[in-house]
């Protein structure tokens, strides 16, 4: 009973810490392994296919993230403000990406985009938008959440009847007084669905092979040392944007996002 | 609510405009996706309605791959939950120093977002054949993992243990940060009412502190079922898809047809999607449970 | 005899003195109260004699025996929490019941005390719901049905009734009494509220600061308060600056008006006092022979109900308190009209100036 905490407290954690801790220690040393020290990452480094990758997961990611913000604030603001009824309803569909796992989710794009009557995955771009649409469905449940959480504790109807009676109209309303206060829910709606799609296999991985998480999983196999080196570069990454997340939330009612496994 | 009379009659003809573009992409790329293959689970190869698909869900390998699942997701569920609870328990009760406990809890939202490929690969360089722990256990105890005796057996992180193994690394954070609201939720007060009136720390803990998490428990244990039970990427890499679990098994269907019967496919994404279903519907009512207790 | 006893207890959280230099004995079925501010020490105190703290030094005896350092759940000692604090995985019943059954009790046994105690605290068909199923006030009195259901020798009460309404804080009161003094149970009691500790107590333990300031039975600390923060923290008080005159007459100026007092006065001519005096003391008009008398202005004038509160302005800042009871013939003055009021001698307190002197009257918190 010393100040220090409780022994089986001691115990607990650091057996946890160790099972946390080696495997990222492992693959850290894994990735020093390749002879000179460094070639693993001065591969990756020259690796045009590590770049195209990266920086297609991120584009998708960014685009998915507005189109997820442009959807969920203004129909987040629209139920809490004209359709309290409808809530019930919203929270039901909001939880639907839950129950459907991503593999049987793309498995349904497929079977729907991939063939007549709607092919489209068949069109330029076509499997992009397919991605994409994934994706932004996927992030509803957590922006949902974070911007509902993020309104309810905003006076919404003060607000906005305070900005009608100075004479604004709706989009100027949603664009200039609700968006900005809302900053810290986006925030960290955004990073979390950042770190999702960035990392995302098992959709990626039949419409966009080419994508960052598919890229890293062929790289498993043919050129180990440098997949240890992109997994050290991914859960950094992980850590940077979940970091920013939890910063831009310090101070608001801080409420535990959870994603879900892969 | 009592407003002039001509917006507020108008308004409810077209408020509901204001959702459209949210029901839209949910029923483009999730409702309309779900819906052909429910419909495809309930037809033939020649598109006749039958119910043969789910019959045939209890032949051998879909049978055997849905076992696979939920063992799999039943045993890295109780273990990290179990050992989750324990950690949150150690970090909010325990009396360690803060720092440690705001390290955990951000370590554990990262952790349980770090799940899929680099997952599978790190513990390849960790416990596989050249794994750093595998050499270490050789080097240093002379102990050869996969190659000698492994508690009567021998070691593959490619199988179902290896699974299990992998699999808690982002089962037990999770569990950390959905049980951890429910253990700050236990009142000082509790606890000083039952050693007040005689009970001692095991009996508090049998009848007062257990009971009362009991609902968030079971809850966030049936969360982590769910949340192993949907996981494909992780298994995929680990094992390039050749372990019987669903997840792998629609992936191969998807890349051709390894039942060989489509719709055998689609009925077996359907029972996967009623097992979350009756999984998220259980933990809701658990929830529901749980608040109403800490509510007063 | 005494049956609850605490010698010199000391207790300090690293740097700060939490309580300090307290002793107290209570006989066998007394009902106590510790009164004072928040972070007086009382709370603290009321810990020590459970057991959820530790004195730093000092002794706690119970019944001839020394519990200073005995386990909480060792001490057979009953406590209600000012939240409740009642288990919400239990029905009221097994509430109740918790701490006999954690003594291993029979169950048809503690089925008979759990019938007795939720008869006593009127709430016989409550047994079988659960906390969240009843009203505040509802909940604190099962608190106290499954504090005493074990029979402690010492019941322990901390702030209950000031999470409650104000109507039910003060029937639930009387009821804490009427069960205490049925038992004949020994009960410690804290509260911030001086009317409840006045009300329900044998005696009152005053505490600022971690001191105790006076104990003594509420008519005690009520007319004849101690110290300065006694005077001052129980009821209302006229704090009147004064210069004295004479010492040895008892002779003083307020607001330059002469009077005379019969308590002591330890100080020379032309030193500055301060005259404690409450509102009830003081009556309108000029009193019978040898009252002190005052001259001045009414400021305003308080319809309370049962009685009526007037401000006197006797000099720029000097205002005095005064209650009169409320009666149909009553005949109120005048707000700026002129009036003499009047005070026995042995009315007021005298006392060294004190920060706030020159004010009127300093209400109670």
């Amino acid at each position: 009973m010393s100040r220090f905490g409780a022994w089986w407290a001691w115990a607990i954690f650091i057996i946890a810490a160790l099972y946390m801790l080696v495997p990222l220690v492992a693959t850290f040393q894994f990735s020093l392994q390749q002879n000179p020290t460094g070639e693993a990452y001065r591969y990756i480094f020259n690796d045009v296919k590590f770049f195209a990758g990266l920086g297609y997961s991120f584009l998708v990611a960014v685009i998915t993230i507005v189109i997820s913000l442009l959807i969920i604030v203004p129909t987040a603001y629209w139920v809490r403000l004209k359709l309290p009824r409808l809530r019930p309803f919203i929270e039901f569909m909001t939880l639907l990406p839950f129950v459907v796992p991503p593999i049987i989710l793309v498995f349904g794009l497929i079977r729907s985009y991939g063939r007549p009557p709607l092919a489209i995955t068949s069109l330029p771009h076509g499997s992009d938008v397919v991605l994409i649409g994934a994706y932004v469905v996927l992030s509803f449940p957590y922006m949902y959440r974070a911007v509902d959480a993020g309104l309810a504790s905003l006076d919404v109807r003060s607000l906005t009847e305070a900005a009608q009676s100075m004479g604004s109209g709706w989009p100027r309303i949603l664009l200039r007084v609700i968006f900005p206060n809302l900053r810290v829910a986006i925030l960290s709606g955004a990073f979390l669905t950042l770190a999702i799609v960035v990392g995302e296999f098992t959709i990626a991985s039949y419409l966009a092979p080419w994508s960052f998480a598919p890229y890293l999983s062929q790289l498993g196999v043919f050129k180990a040392w440098s997949a240890a080196a992109v997994s050290i570069i991914s859960f950094m990454l992980t850590w940077a944007a979940m970091g920013i997340l939890i910063l831009a939330s310090r101070g608001s009612a801080g409420r535990v996002q959870i994603a879900g496994a892969r | 609510m009592s407003q002039t009379s001509t917006p507020a009659r108008r308004r409810p003809t077209f408020s509901w405009l204001g959702v459209v573009p949210f029901l839209l992409f949910t029923i483009a790329f999730l409702i309309l996706p779900i819906f052909f293959l429910v419909v495809g689970s309930f037809q033939d190869s020649q598109g006749n309605p039958t119910l043969q698909n789910y019959l045939d869900l209890t032949t051998e390998q879909p049978a055997t791959a849905y076992k696979n699942s939920i063992q799999l997701s039943l045993i890295t569920a109780v273990i990290g939950g179990i050992f989750g609870f324990l950690i949150a328990v150690a970090v909010i009760l325990g009396r360690l120093p803060r720092a440690i406990r705001s390290a955990v809890m951000t370590f554990s939202g990262v952790a349980s977002n770090f799940a899929g490929v680099p997952l599978a690969l790190a513990f390849v360089f960790t416990v596989g054949q050249l794994g750093l722990v595998t050499k270490l256990l050789a080097d240093v105890f002379g102990y050869h993992l996969w190659r000698d005796d492994f508690f009567g057996g021998s070691f593959s992180l490619y199988s179902m243990l290896g699974l299990v193994l992998v699999y808690l690394y982002f089962q037990f954070p999770l569990m950390v940060l959905i049980v951890a609201p429910a253990i700050d939720g236990l009142r000082k007060e509790w606890r000083e009412a039952a050693e007040n009136m005689g009970a001692s720390s095991f009996q508090y803990w049998r009848h007062v502190a257990l009971p009362i998490l009991l609902p968030s428990l079971l809850g966030s244990m049936i969360l982590l079922f769910g949340n192993a039970f949907g996981a494909q990427a992780t298994a995929y890499q680990l094992t390039s898809g050749t372990i019987n679990i669903v997840p792998l098994v629609i992936s191969a269907q998807i890349r051709g047809d390894v039942l060989h019967n489509p719709n055998l496919g689609y009925a077996l994404a359907m029972g996967m999607v009623l097992i979350m279903a009756v999984v998220i519907l259980i933990y809701g009512l658990l929830q529901r449970r749980s608040e109403r207790w800490l509510r007063a | 005899m005494s049956f609850l006893t605490l010698t010199n207890i000391q207790k300090s959280f690293g740097t700060m003195v939490a309580v300090e230099d307290f002793n107290l004995s209570a006989t066998k079925g007394e009902f106590v109260s510790f009164l004072g501010p928040s972070g007086c020490g009382k709370t603290t105190t009321l810990r020590m004699i459970a057991g959820f703290e530790t004195p730093t030094s000092g002794t706690i005896v119970l019944d001839g025996g020394d519990i200073t350092y005995r386990p909480p759940n060792k001490r057979n000692i009953g406590m209600v929490f000012q939240s409740y604090a009642l288990f919400p995985n239990m029905t009221v019943a097994q509430n109740v019941g918790f701490g006999l059954r954690v003594r291993k009790r029979p169950a048809d046994q503690i089925q008979k005390r759990v019938t007795e105690l939720l008869e006593l605290i009127h709430l016989p068909d409550k047994a079988n719901q659960f906390p969240y199923q009843l009203s505040g006030g509802q909940q604190q009195r099962v608190a106290l049905a499954r504090a005493l259901a074990f029979e402690p020798e010492v019941l322990l009460l901390d702030e209950p009734l000031s999470a409650l309404d104000a109507k039910i804080r003060v029937s639930l009161r009387q009821e804490i009494r009427a069960i205490q003094r049925q038992l004949g149970i020994t009960t410690v009691y804290v509260t911030h509220d001086q009317e409840e500790a006045l009300s329900l107590s044998d005696r009152v333990v005053v505490m600022s600061r971690g001191r105790v300031e006076q104990i003594g039975t509420p008519f005690e600390i009520y007319n004849f308060p101690a110290t300065r923060f006694v005077a001052s923290f129980v009821g209302q008080l006229n704090a009147l600056p004064a210069t004295v005159v004479d010492a040895g007459s008892g002779r003083l100026t307020v607001g330059g008006q002469e009077i005379r007092v019969s308590a002591r006065i330890d100080a020379p001519a032309g030193s500055a006092m301060s005259l404690a005096l409450r509102p009830e003391m003081v009556s309108l008009g000029e009193g019978p022979e040898g009252s002190n008398r005052l001259a001045g202005t009414v400021a305003d004038v308080d319809f309370l109900g049962a009685i009526v509160r007037m401000r006197i302005r006797l000099a720029d800042a000097v205002i005095v308190a005064l209650d009169v009871f409320n009666e149909p013939t009553l005949k109120l003055p005048a707000v700026g009209s002129s009036i003499t009021i009047s005070f026995p001698a042995d009315g007021p307190l005298v006392m060294a100036p004190g920060s706030e002197a020159g004010s009127g009257t300093s209400a109670a918190a």
